[in-house]
């Protein structure tokens, strides 16, 4: 609502400039500095920015402040239970305040008579609930009067908040308003302005890795507060034992060591279709390929790069794994359904255009002259690509597979749907083994409480996946950086 | 190896029989060679034949399963909308409206149809099951849309029951036994009698495209599941394109070389290679533990996705704003304008094909993005519409991982139907990328 405003006010600030300026320029008086537009935009950001900044500031801080406010005033024996239990109370306060404005004069009445203690909780559990307002249990009347005080501080905030911003928005005009003259320099005021604004876009990359990092690094803390960090990277079990909200206590297992096992073992697998069937493929395009098949083939492998991982997981659970188990049947293997083969050879086969798009570059940065050099000396063509074009290119593929491993290692929908969930430590590329993405999926789906070692070990498991991928993805990069730079 | 049978390298022998015995030599050579190399060959087009095998296995294979999905089996039934069980009181009160037992309605007017006793329990049962759990709500809906109706006979299309549309479509062998068919002799014959009246047909399943979550497999569908994805799409519009295309001007024109830059620059590249499961961690503990945002809700998704699709987009970005030729900017500069102006009105209107398609391929991957997701709840059983991006939704791929992951045979086609609905959208997403590039594509 505030925003709007705050944007209509900017638009006729706009307006008010770009017409001031028009009519400061028919005056004569003095020639414009910049053309009337930047006039209108140099009123429209002093309206606009002080108060959207109060505004985006207050917004952040009025939740917290209001909900502290607010637990400091329950009664005493509450304020004395688990964290817990205090964010189930208040959640039942917030449902209150939410179902307060939905009632009408009477029902107001009898829910303050329960707050008085004139009626039982149980009349004023009914009278939200006929309003839509789900409650567990009748809320006491200390709920209702914390809910009473939170409404109250609401809108009380909001109101203020109200008034300062328009406050703020009408100064800034004023203020830019009569600055407003032909020697205001208002095109370099904008253009530092929309500068500023750039170079904080730029920024927002930093802040997201800033972000991850810290995320992960602080619950992963949490987490290694209850586990011992040796329990967790060198435990052979993975047992976590979901606990239900509350009941605390019964730590599970946390081993890394299958997770990390089935990880590196699917991603083998992986590789092992990716790198030789890219890579020929690359060579092949590059090489042999006339500019027709090239045309062709080069887009249609491509579409395997599109695809989304979640219909290579589907095709795998309905149609390779089903065909993988019925074929070992047959030759009297026993092949489960989900298993190390299954998604490693969809996750290989969605790895290849990633392999061959690479090589393919990196193929095609081999000067030429390497090329005629080779022919000339009588060399075939594969004799060319076997003895001088892959040795050339050699640390560059090996880039692209480090990419493509760290790609294999962080991929989640293909190994959740086809790789199983039982964290075995096996050999045996029939049974099914559970990678750190799947644990990663199924600690924290469905309905969790946050503090508990079982949800936060997923934080643990995704930090140890990013400065995997992380240092295979730098590792990768500056080799084939390096490589490049000796052939430019 | 090879170069050292070329003969120059051989000592000189006697002449005559020796070069005979020598013209052998490279003659095997050759033929070795010239054999190495066609293998070699044939290798590169088995393996681009495996590529594209597979492409095209696993499209038919999706097909094959999910173009059932968009068919749905339907009784005609014509239903007495009996004025003494929908509205006894005679009032048109929306509640008794509401809750009448429109069931027993559809019931008698299949078993009427079929020719049965109505007041045989058993056989009245045996007649239910072959109508939707959720038959009721059909003909409610059209009770509730025009009360008058009530005491009058239509022609109503009801869902029949998911066994039956299995029949139908022959994934139900009618061979089996009756115990593990789940449907009785006499069941089968009632549906083979309806079929040849007319009265049972597959009709195009509309519900597949409007309904939200389900139990029953016959009414579930993904309409709920468009819109959440229709949300995330509108917020990555919004967010990021304007912070990828700025980032990336500022970066590509502005930006100074020095640490802060490079910084920036590695930073962008590593976040392109990151794990999007770790996108997912990031939206839980930043998103929704610290800034408290609800579970959920398409906005978190959306968010999620922008910092995933925003190193896309700033690379394409900035490979279109490096492809406008200097000249330009030094033509605008010099007629006086100032740098900004130069950007703003010459360089990133130039650059806006490239620019376009970059976002159309970034938006396509976002919308078959799934991992983030399962990380920030959207694994919910939403049932009603979402009106805004703070409500509870699910996401298109989400919902093809849950009935993937569900236990009922009638998810099945309807798995491989959502798929083939993402698969369309982004084929289109991405013609009109290549669209794009083909009739804007400038060379300088």
């Amino acid at each position: 609502m505030i925003l709007l405003g705050l944007l209509i006010a900017a638009l006729i600030a706009f307006g008010l400039g770009v017409s001031r300026a028009n009519i400061l320029g028919k005056r004569g008086d003095a020639h414009l500095h910049s053309r009337p537009g930047y006039y209108g935009t140099y009123l429209a950001l002093w309206t606009l920015l002080p108060a959207l900044l109060v505004t985006l500031l207050w917004s952040a801080a009025e939740g917290p402040v209001i909900r502290s406010v607010i637990s400091s005033e329950l009664p005493e024996n509450i304020r004395a239970l688990s964290d817990a239990e205090q964010s189930l109370i208040m959640g039942r306060v917030n449902a209150v305040t939410r179902g307060l404005p939905k009632l009408s004069a009477s029902e107001l009445e009898t829910v303050r008579k329960v707050r008085y203690g004139f009626t039982t909780p149980e009349d004023a559990q009914r009278v939200l609930q006929e309003r839509g307002v789900v409650l567990g249990s009748a809320p006491e009347p200390y709920i209702i009067s914390a809910a009473y005080d939170q409404a109250d501080l609401q809108s009380r905030s909001r109101l203020l908040l109200a008034t300062i911003a328009f406050g703020l928005a009408l100064g800034g005009f004023f203020y830019a308003n009569w600055r407003v003259s032909p020697k205001l320099r208002a095109r370099n005021s904008v253009e530092g302005v929309a500068l500023t604004g750039l170079f904080l876009s730029s920024t927002v990359a930093i802040l997201t890795t800033v972000g991850i990092i810290f995320s992960m690094l602080f619950e992963a803390l949490h987490f290694f507060h209850a586990v011992s960090p040796m329990k967790f990277f060198f435990g052979t079990v993975w047992d976590p034992r979901f606990s239900a909200a509350g009941s605390g206590g019964t730590a599970g297992q946390f081993g890394l060591l299958p997770l990390l096992w089935g990880t590196l073992y699917i991603s083998i697998v992986a590789l092992c279709v990716a790198v030789p069937v890219g890579l020929f493929s690359a060579i092949y395009m590059s090489e042999y390929a006339s500019r027709h098949v090239r045309t062709v083939a080069k887009p249609l492998l491509e579409i395997l790069a599109g695809i989304p991982t979640i219909v290579y997981g589907l095709f795998a659970l309905i149609t390779f794994g089903p065909f993988l188990r019925d074929m070992g049947a047959h030759i009297g293997f026993n092949i489960s359904a989900t298993s190390v083969l299954t998604a490693g050879l969809i996750m290989g086969v969605m790895l290849i255009p990633f392999v061959s798009s690479l090589s393919d570059d990196i193929i095609n940065a081999v000067p030429q002259s390497l090329r005629e050099g080779s022919y000339g000396l009588g060399a075939t063509q594969s004799e060319t690509v076997k003895r001088v074009i892959l040795p050339a290119a050699l640390p560059g593929i090996v880039g692209a597979i480090l990419l493509a491993a760290s790609r294999a290692i962080g991929e989640t929908m293909i190994v959740v749907m086809a790789a199983g969930i039982a964290a075995n430590l096996t050999l045996n590329p029939f049974e099914p083994v559970t990678t750190i993405t799947v644990k990663i999926v199924s600690q924290l789906t469905g309905d969790l409480e946050f503090n508990s070692p079982q949800t936060l070990v997923a934080f643990a498991l995704g930090l140890t996946l990013f400065v995997f991928t992380l240092s295979l993805n730098i590792y990768a990069l500056y080799i084939v950086r390096k490589y490049r730079e000796q052939y430019e | 190896m090879a170069v050292e049978t070329i003969p120059g390298s051989l000592p000189a022998p006697a002449p005559d029989t020796a070069g005979a015995r020598t013209s052998e030599a490279i003659k095997k050579s050759i033929r070795r060679r010239y054999a190495a190399e066609r293998r070699f060959r044939i290798y590169g087009v088995a393996a681009i034949l495996f590529g594209l095998c597979f492409l095209a296995v696993l499209f038919w294979s999706i097909l094959a399963t999910g173009y059932t999905a968009f068919v749905q089996s339907s009784f005609k039934l014509d239903v007495f909308l009996d004025r003494t069980v929908i509205d006894p009181s005679g009032q048109k009160d929306q509640n008794a409206l509401m809750t009448a037992d429109y069931t027993l309605l559809a019931r008698k007017a299949l078993a009427s149809a079929l020719g049965v006793d109505t007041a045989d329990k058993r056989a009245m049962r045996e007649v239910g099951a072959l109508l939707s759990r959720d038959v009721d709500l059909e003909i409610r809906k059209e009770v509730l849309a025009n009360p008058s109706i009530i005491g009058k006979t239509l022609p109503i299309w009801v869902l029949a029951s998911g066994r039956v549309d299995n029949l139908l479509k022959g994934q139900l062998d009618r061979n089996l036994p009756a115990a593990t068919r789940k449907l009785s002799d006499q069941q089968v014959a009632w549906i083979d009698k309806a079929e040849a009246e007319g009265r049972l047909e597959k009709r195009f399943n509309t519900g597949l495209f409007i309904n939200g979550a389900s139990s029953n497999p016959e009414t579930a569908g993904i309409g709920v599941a468009l819109i959440g994805s229709l949300f995330m799409m509108m917020t990555v519009l919004l967010l990021a394109v304007p912070l990828g295309v700025a980032a990336a001007v500022y970066l590509e024109e502005f930006a100074p070389k020095n640490f802060w830059t490079d910084l920036i620059e590695v930073n962008i590249n590593n976040l392109a290679a990151v794990p999007s499961i770790v996108f997912g961690l990031l939206g839980l503990a930043i998103f929704i533990n610290f800034a408290g945002l609800p579970r959920s809700a398409s906005i978190v998704g959306g968010l999620v996705l922008t910092l995933m699709t925003l190193p896309t987009i700033i690379i394409a970005t900035r490979a279109a704003i490096g492809a406008v030729p200097p000249s330009i900017r030094e033509a605008a500069l010099g007629v006086g304008a100032s740098k900004m102006q130069t950007i703003a009105h010459h360089v990133v209107p130039l650059a806006m094909p490239g620019i376009l398609t970059g976002t159309i391929i970034g938006l396509a991957k976002a919308l078959g993005e799934t991992a983030p997701l399962l990380m920030i709840g959207m694994v919910a059983f939403v049932v009603e519409y979402p009106t805004t991006p703070m409500s509870p939704s699910t996401a298109l791929p989400v919902q093809i991982y849950m009935w993937a992951t569900s236990a009922e045979r009638g998810f099945v086609e309807r798995t491989a139907g959502a798929t083939l609905v993402l698969l369309a959208l982004l084929i289109c997403m991405n013609l009109v990328a290549v669209i794009l590039r083909r009739k804007y594509e400038r060379r300088w």
